[in-house]
């Protein structure tokens, strides 16, 4: 074994351990599945895709690319298929279609008089269509279900072991990249005027943006991973005025909906990756209504206050 | 020395968007120290010109130096803060308005030590809090400094980038439009605040239609309609005459080789 899948692995071990003791904390009947190794596993899975997707949502809500996020996932499908050809583990060809088709996107923006919505439509349907087509001819119609929806009761070392490199790598981007992410984000053009490498920032960016998809697929699936790549960071932008604190909250969210999705597929026994999206849209619902100032109900009552004090 | 370094020179300088040419053969000096108006139609080239200065359209032929060195290389270094226009700007952004002003300073922080820069802010150079804080002081936006950017007026909104293009406390300000949408007392208090920089020996290069206050406070006039119109004095630039010229675009006003701004 190398040297690097054996520190990997342990660090999963002590991950696990660390989760089991907040499991030890849960009523009996809620905490009894994750006695189960494979439960352990897809519970820190879901945790670790919870946290990344909830970071990079912030991103991708404030800089709009919530369809590229769309694209970059179903061009994630013929990498799949490609490296169940060849024997490859999926991810490798997962990252690099996904990765490819960005740039197609780009190159179409920049180089033609296509606009970007277009563009992305065009190149992940193209890419997806590519990907059905292999693996129609290649696998079970239950393999293809399992990378469209996701099937974190099955993941393998392998999968975690990726999911735990992809965290650390996302965790360390957004931390050594943190200011620049901030200010690309935030305002492009004085980026530039600031001598910062906007071109490396951006595809720094899609980048990540491009892992952690692939990072998620085992656990909600290609045609929903982008949920998690939404909706965390929505609620959260409905909640605070204050960057830093958007991207805890939204992790906040991302790792709730995962845990408690995965809780309620195994008690309820349906689909683990639309219970996870469901429960954050439950989320966002509640944050919409209720938020203290971007909420409905707050801005209906500034209304009605706003409408009593000009009739006295 | 820098002293007879130009804060900007172009020499034959051209640009285009989309194959459709912006700047054509535009040849210029402009001396530091000194604040100068940009003014020309509509679709011009005036903020195509800012755009090649920082970086965000690219030559299309022709030279251009920053402080007698490559734009890039001035970027880098921190010496150009920009304005912008901020037409097409995200203002539902979750950020207040000193953080806002504090982006100012992120060109300036890769230059601290790391552990810095990996910390969190509170330990940040005391310096830039004090470059921040002075910023806000100086467009009177002190008070306002933990609201969110989303929630200020067009002027104020104009007040704190302002604040944060001279919490840079770079050499050079470029500034498209710093008067546009803007409230008069606004504008009274950015006029000031630029006069004020530019007693202190800063470079004060500004994009405006706004004709009186060009006349009050630069020193020197560009007229540019897609080529250099005319380069001088306001009193002279912005006669009746030059002014119908440069609405015309005319070419032969200019042809005469490099002008150097008095």
């Amino acid at each position: 074994m190398l040297p690097l899948e054996s520190l990997a692995l342990g660090t999963i071990d002590a991950l696990t351990a660390l989760l089991m003791l907040a499991v030890d904390l849960l009523p009996e009947n809620l905490a009894a599945p994750f006695e189960y190794r494979f439960m352990q596993r897809a519970l820190l899975t879901s945790v670790l895709v919870g946290a990344i997707c909830g970071l990079l949502s912030c991103y991708v809500v404030l800089k709009r690319w919530s369809l590229l996020g769309d694209a970059i996932s179903h061009a994630v499908l013929p990498g799949v298929a490609i490296a169940y050809l060849l024997g490859w583990p999926f991810f490798i060809g997962a990252f690099i279609t996904g990765a490819l088709t960005s740039l197609g996107i780009g190159a179409i923006e920049r180089h033609t008089r296509i606009k970007s919505d277009a563009a992305m439509g065009l190149m992940f349907t193209a890419a997806f269509a590519l990907g059905i087509v292999i693996i129609s001819k290649i696998a079970t119609s239950t393999h293809l279900l399992h990378i469209l929806f996701g099937n974190v009761l099955g993941v393998k070392d392998s999968a975690l072991i990726l999911t735990l490199l992809a965290s650390v790598v996302t965790l360390l981007a957004i931390w050594l990249a943190y200011r620049p992410l901030l200010l690309y984000t935030f305002d492009p053009q004085q980026a530039q005027a600031l001598g910062f490498n906007t071109g490396a920032i951006h595809y720094g960016l899609i980048l990540l943006l491009t892992l952690t998809i692939v990072a998620s697929l085992e656990t909600v699936g290609i045609i929903l991973v982008v949920a998690m790549l939404i909706t965390p960071g929505a609620t959260a932008h409905l909640l605070t005025d204050r960057f830093p604190r958007m991207l805890a909250i939204s992790v906040g969210v991302g790792v709730t909906s995962a845990v408690v999705g995965l809780v309620l597929s195994v008690k309820l026994d349906v689909a683990s990756g639309g219970a996870i999206v469901l429960v954050a849209s439950a989320l966002f619902l509640v944050a919409l209504l209720a938020a203290p100032k971007h909420g409905l109900v707050a801005r209906h009552w500034r209304r009605w206050r706003l409408n009593q004090t000009s009739q006295t | 020395m820098t002293e007879t370094v130009p804060a900007l020179q172009a020499r034959r300088l051209c640009a285009a968007y989309h194959q459709q040419p912006v700047l054509e053969d535009i040849t210029l000096s402009l001396p530091q120290g000194q604040w100068t108006a940009i003014v020309g139609p509509n679709g011009a080239g005036k903020s195509s010109l800012l755009n090649l200065v920082i970086g965000s359209l690219a030559p299309l032929r022709g030279e251009l130096r920053v402080l007698g060195e490559s734009p890039a290389a001035q970027r880098r270094a921190g010496n150009i803060a920009y304005m912008a226009q901020q037409e097409n700007m995200e203002w539902d952004f979750p950020i207040s308005v000193r953080d806002t002003v504090l982006t100012g300073r992120y060109g300036l922080m890769r230059h601290d030590p790391l552990w810095r820069r990996l910390a969190p802010r509170h330990w940040a150079d005391p310096s830039h809090r004090q470059a921040v804080e002075a910023a806000l002081d100086a467009v009177d936006m002190a008070d306002y400094a933990m609201r969110p950017i989303g929630e200020l007026s067009g002027g104020q909104k104009k007040r704190v980038m302002l604040a944060r293009a001279l919490a840079q406390q770079a050499r050079i300000l470029l500034l498209d439009e710093p008067l546009a949408g803007v409230d008069p007392p606004s504008e009274a208090l950015i006029l000031d605040t630029l006069e004020r920089e530019r007693r202190a020996g800063r470079t004060v290069i500004m994009v405006t239609h706004d004709m009186p206050s060009a006349r009050v406070h630069a020193d020197n006039v560009l007229l540019i309609n897609r080529t250099l119109v005319g380069m001088g004095a306001p009193d002279e630039m912005l006669s009746d005459a030059m002014l119908a010229r440069l609405a015309v675009g005319d070419r032969g006003a200019l042809s005469g080789g490099e002008r150097v701004a008095a």
